[in-house]
């Protein structure tokens, strides 16, 4: 048992100085690399590198290694990246979509167990303790947000409520029932849980127990931040993941709330050009690469995780020397995170081609709605129709087909052929009218 | 394959004994912990040292739905706050849901109990395992899920929804086993059909269903079309979720876990003791809990129990098949769902009449609730001349009902006084599936 | 400047609107015009008739969802065109039109509509002159 009174959940690692975090983390490296030879993959692209396991003798060799994409990911699907034989798997988790080859994430017994821990120490970092009741107010299932909170709230000891994502009346009744006093959730949900108890005549200050929120898995401002914490009258605290990794747990700010600790007795932090794929000075922005050191399944060099951030500092008034990086600044690619999940604007394009009634014209914007994100999917109908109900259900079948596709319900709107803009070159799909990025 | 023989297969003396010993522990233990059971007990004269062996079981007061309702949220609960981990909660009979908390070590038991139902599926550590049951407060996802990790076997959260993607991952990644409501089954062979995919394309060999009644014609036709065997699998989330029983290879009758869950079969009306065999509604008494323990829960459902060493060599008691219900509680996509819940909302709307009707229906093997209801006419004033301001309250009561029922009900307004006024039971209700 | 228009919840099946008919016609109404807002599953029918605080009256007496709303009405000439001219003021003066039908009556052209805002759309006629349907 851990002392409640520690501000650390594993005092040991969390407190390494940077020599001790390097040392550690060459010495995971060096076995990480053993472990990614055991598959196919990258026995490949170390041929092709020409390099050896005995070229890695130094942290700074992690550039001598290759780069992973997402697209390695999918080329290798669905177990082509496995290190490890299926049967030693106990979960999979899966990205979205129908359109192309999903990602297939694998986990042994001992990578979920240090998924757990690494949650479990975030939480306990801004102060949850096995007292705590802790809402989890995230998607479950593929998602990783869902199960990766609940072990790892579990794993620290706290009473976990499994609430998943929406049905707000009850999310609300959860919490001052139960004397929540920590909610997990996407930060667009977070400010809608406040427009509904507001509504309700429920004032988080006075009406509940909450201590702190934590926030993450889509992109939001120091300006939400700030509206977040004022709106609700706790703490909010940025959370970074992703399925790749594990899922949450890779970065989290501590009670400092001066950028995220990454945690490198884990992960090997990069932030490199993404043209150039040359690493940057700290302080400047370019894109996030990890490297696993702990995961036996599925270990991933030099991931890209696409993500645009840059390096804060290596040191921290709170006593982790765990490098802390700036909340994301942007994507290096087309995706779209709107609450909290991952959308590529080809799924949308796929699903409306599967339409016959509908033109080739179509354009995606995303709002900020009275707290709401939201998606409108507009697109052009093939031909003229007066027939009202004829539309009321091609409308909702569309809306079905795009919630399959990325779990999610877009506002569609048709519209008459012609109406929408027609961009010269390449068109313009998607207009983001929300202020995600400072 | 047998997960646990030690228990599963445990001769009746010993089993009575274990009860018997577990029994007297549970009364001790909800009698110091719970103030309603003390209470309760108190007022019938009945002191944990009354109770030795697990005949002794009759004497002790009975536990309702109501009984949970008017302790919500944790009255029921024995363990302190700190050492419940999570909790899960079912539909209530009105707005209220049941709220059920589990410690550390019940969720170790539920696992123990989910592996006992795998293994006796057929699967073990080499299978992939998808998990089709919703995840979150309803048992069935998280149940499922901590139950295949335990064995070993890789589990694959895929949840509800999203059947075509879903199926990719079946074929693709040869997954051997799900776990879902047999009407999500049939509707994974209907889609199959419809995407040209073939039982030959597929791995799949395990089905573990329930959440749901369902018929044996139903599991001829699933084990037809997706080519696995299915199985029964049975629980409640106030006596601890999937896992409370479940079927082995001969598919006859379902193997309870009697060493944590002790069953009893009454007559529903008078509540005395059935004796083997007759039908009558189940009741079950936790014997090893921690977090929320109840003694003699009324399930509600109406089974009889089937004594004698099964084939598989399990000497763990069987149950039937739910043959019916002693309330008017009705299963919706796996849901629990009371027309009690639905009035609830109804009557909190004073824009609608308080009269409602649900229409059940079963379209393309997925269950859909329409609910329909009355404007009041002095509520219809002038704002009404758009259909979007019709729409608009349509949502209100949608979403209302949503938060109370956990599933999405179609709204449907109605003129004043349209909704046919009956009298009994089902008057609120039209089921039409047949199950 | 505005006349009360009935707005009637119907359901689609049959029956429904036979049924608002036959109480108007037992109660001596005259329906100058009417038109149906359809959805997939209900209506909203809107009726400007003679009489109509008597006729809302006769319809709630039969169990009928009825409301008064009132909708600008305004007169045009019988002539192509004069539709068009008249949206435009709106148009031009950022006013939504909610929804908007029409009908001859007398030799003139009626224009029934609701806005957005109803305030500025009687600014708007008035201003320009537009003369309003008496009813």
């Amino acid at each position: 048992m851990i002392d409640n009174n520690s501000p650390y959940f594993n005092p040991k690692n969390e407190t390494l100085t940077r020599e001790q975090i390097e040392a550690l983390q060459l010495e995971r490296l060096q076995a990480t690399i053993r472990q990614c030879l055991k598959n196919e993959f990258y026995r490949k692209k170390f041929d092709e590198l020409g390099i050896t396991p005995d070229d890695i003798q130094t942290l700074a060799d992690v550039r001598k290694l290759p780069f992973t994409t997402k697209q390695d990911l999918r080329d290798t699907y669905p177990f082509g990246m496995a290190c490890v034989p299926l049967r030693d798997c106990v979960r999979l988790h899966s990205s979205s979509g129908t359109t192309g080859n999903p990602t297939v994430i694998l986990h042994t017994q001992k990578d979920l167990d240090e998924w757990a821990n690494q949650v479990a120490r975030n939480l306990w970092m801004v102060g949850l303790r096995p007292d705590d009741v802790f809402q989890n107010s995230s998607g479950y299932g593929m998602f990783t947000g869902g199960l990766g909170f609940q072990y790892g709230a579990e794993r620290l000891g706290m009473l976990t409520v499994p609430a998943a994502a929406g049905n707000s009346l009850r999310q609300i009744k959860f919490i001052k029932d139960f004397g929540t006093t920590c909610i997990h959730a996407v930060p667009s949900y977070v400010t809608r849980l406040y427009e509904v108890m507001k509504e309700q005549g429920v004032d988080p200050r006075r009406d509940t127990k909450l201590k702190g929120l934590a926030i993450g898995a889509e992109p939001h401002s120091e300006e939400q931040r700030q509206r977040i914490q004022d709106m609700m009258g706790v703490k909010a605290y940025n959370s970074f993941g992703m399925s790749e990794m594990c899922g949450p747990g890779v970065g989290f700010e501590c009670p400092e709330q001066n950028g995220l600790h990454f945690w490198e007795d884990y992960y090997i932090v990069e932030i490199v050009d993404p043209e150039t794929l040359e690493p940057v000075p700290d302080g400047e922005i370019g894109e996030l690469v990890l490297t696993t050191l702990c995961r036996e399944a599925m270990p991933l060099l030099r991931y890209r995780t696409r993500d645009l951030t840059r390096v804060l500092g290596r040191t921290c008034p709170c006593g982790r020397n765990h490098i802390r990086l700036d909340r994301m600044r942007g994507r290096s690619d087309d995706m779209m995170v709107l609450r909290g999940v991952n959308i590529f604007p080809i799924q949308i394009e796929k699903v409306l081609m599967q339409f016959s009634e509908l033109g080739n014209n179509y354009l995606i914007t995303l709002t900020t709605d009275e707290d709401n994100d939201n998606m409108t999917v507009e697109v052009e109908l093939a031909q003229p129709t007066d027939d009202y109900k004829q539309l009321q259900n091609l409308e909702r079948d569309i809306r079905r087909r795009l919630k399959d596709e990325i779990l999610l319900t877009p506002i569609v709107k048709l519209v008459a052929k012609g109406t929408l803009p027609v961009s010269e070159g390449k068109a313009v799909r998607v207009v983001d009218k929300r202020k995600v990025y400072q | 394959m047998i997960w646990n023989p030690n228990k599963e297969c445990m001769s009746r003396d010993e089993m009575s004994a274990l009860q018997g010993k577990r029994l007297h522990k549970i009364v001790e233990y909800v009698y110091h912990n719970v103030p309603f059971y003390r209470n309760k007990l108190q007022e019938m004269d009945i002191r944990p040292d009354d109770i030795q062996t697990i005949e002794d079981i009759r004497k002790l007061p009975f536990t309702t739905k109501k009984d949970l309702r008017d302790n919500y949220p944790f009255g029921l609960q024995a363990a302190p706050q700190s050492e419940i981990i999570r909790v899960h909660a079912s539909s209530g009979t009105t707005g209220n849901p049941t709220i059920v908390g589990y410690t550390r070590k019940d969720i170790g038991v539920w696992s123990e109990c989910m592996a006992r139902c795998l293994t006796s599926y057929g699967v073990t550590r080499n299978d992939i395992f998808s998990v089709s049951y919703g995840y979150g407060l309803f048992t069935g996802g998280l149940g499922a899920h901590y139950g295949v990790e335990h064995i070993g076997a890789s589990v694959i959260p895929a949840g509800t929804g999203n059947t075509e993607k879903h199926l990719k991952l079946i074929r693709d990644l040869g997954i051997t086993g799900i776990a879902c409501t047999p009407s999500y089954a049939l509707y994974l062979a209907e889609t199959m059909d419809k995407l040209g995919i073939r039982k030959e394309d597929i791995k799949l060999r395990v089905g573990a269903f329930g959440a749901e009644p369902w018929t044996e014609q139903m599991r001829q036709e699933i084990q037809d079309r997706l080519g696995l065997k299915g199985f029964n699998l049975y629980g409640l989330s106030e006596v601890m979720g999937p896992s409370v029983s479940y079927e082995c290879q001969m598919q006859h009758g379902s193997h309870i876990c009697e060493d944590h869950f002790y069953p009893e079969i009454i007559n529903p009306v008078t509540l005395e003791p059935l004796p083997a065999g007759q039908t009558g509604e189940l009741v079950f008494t936790t014997l090893t809990k921690e977090g929320m323990p109840v003694l003699r829960y009324r399930t509600r459902d109406l089974c009889s129990l089937m004594p004698g060493i099964c084939d598989c060599g399990r000497t763990a008691v069987r149950m039937s098949r739910i043959e019916g219900r002693s309330d008017d509680m009705l299963i919706i996509r796996g849901i629990n769902v009371f027309p009690s819940q639905v009035e609830s909302v109804v009557l909190s709307m004073p824009e609608f009449a308080p009269r409602y009707m649900m229409i059940v229906d079963r379209v393309n093997n997925l269950d859909t609730l329409q609910v329909q209801v009355e404007i009041r006419q002095e509520y219809f004033t002038g704002i009404f001349d758009t259909p979007a301001a019709i729409d608009a309250l349509e949502k209100k009561l949608a979403s209302k009902l949503k938060s109370v029922l956990s599933i999405a009900a179609k709204v449907q307004l109605k003129a004043p006084n349209t909704i046919e006024r009956s009298q009994g039971k089902s008057a609120h209700v039209i089921d039409k599936r047949k199950l | 400047m505005t006349i009360p228009q009935l707005s009637i919840f119907i359901e689609n099946r049959s029956g429904t609107l036979i049924k608002v008919l036959e109480v108007l016609k037992q109660a001596n109404i005259q329906i100058i015009a009417s038109t149906i807002a359809d959805t997939a599953e209900y209506g909203i029918y809107r009726i400007i008739c003679s009489e109509p605080t008597r006729a809302c009256e006769e319809l709630k007496n039969a169990g009928i969802a009825v409301a008064i709303s009132d909708v600008f009405a305004i007169e045009l000439d019988d002539q192509p065109g004069r539709a068009a001219d008249a949206v435009k003021m709106f148009s031009e003066a950022g006013i939504s039109i909610t929804y908007m039908y029409s009908f001859l009556l007398r030799s003139k052209g009626i224009l029934i509509f609701r806005t957005d805002d109803n305030a500025h759309a009687a600014q708007v006629i008035q201003q320009n002159n537009l003369k309003s349907m008496t009813p």
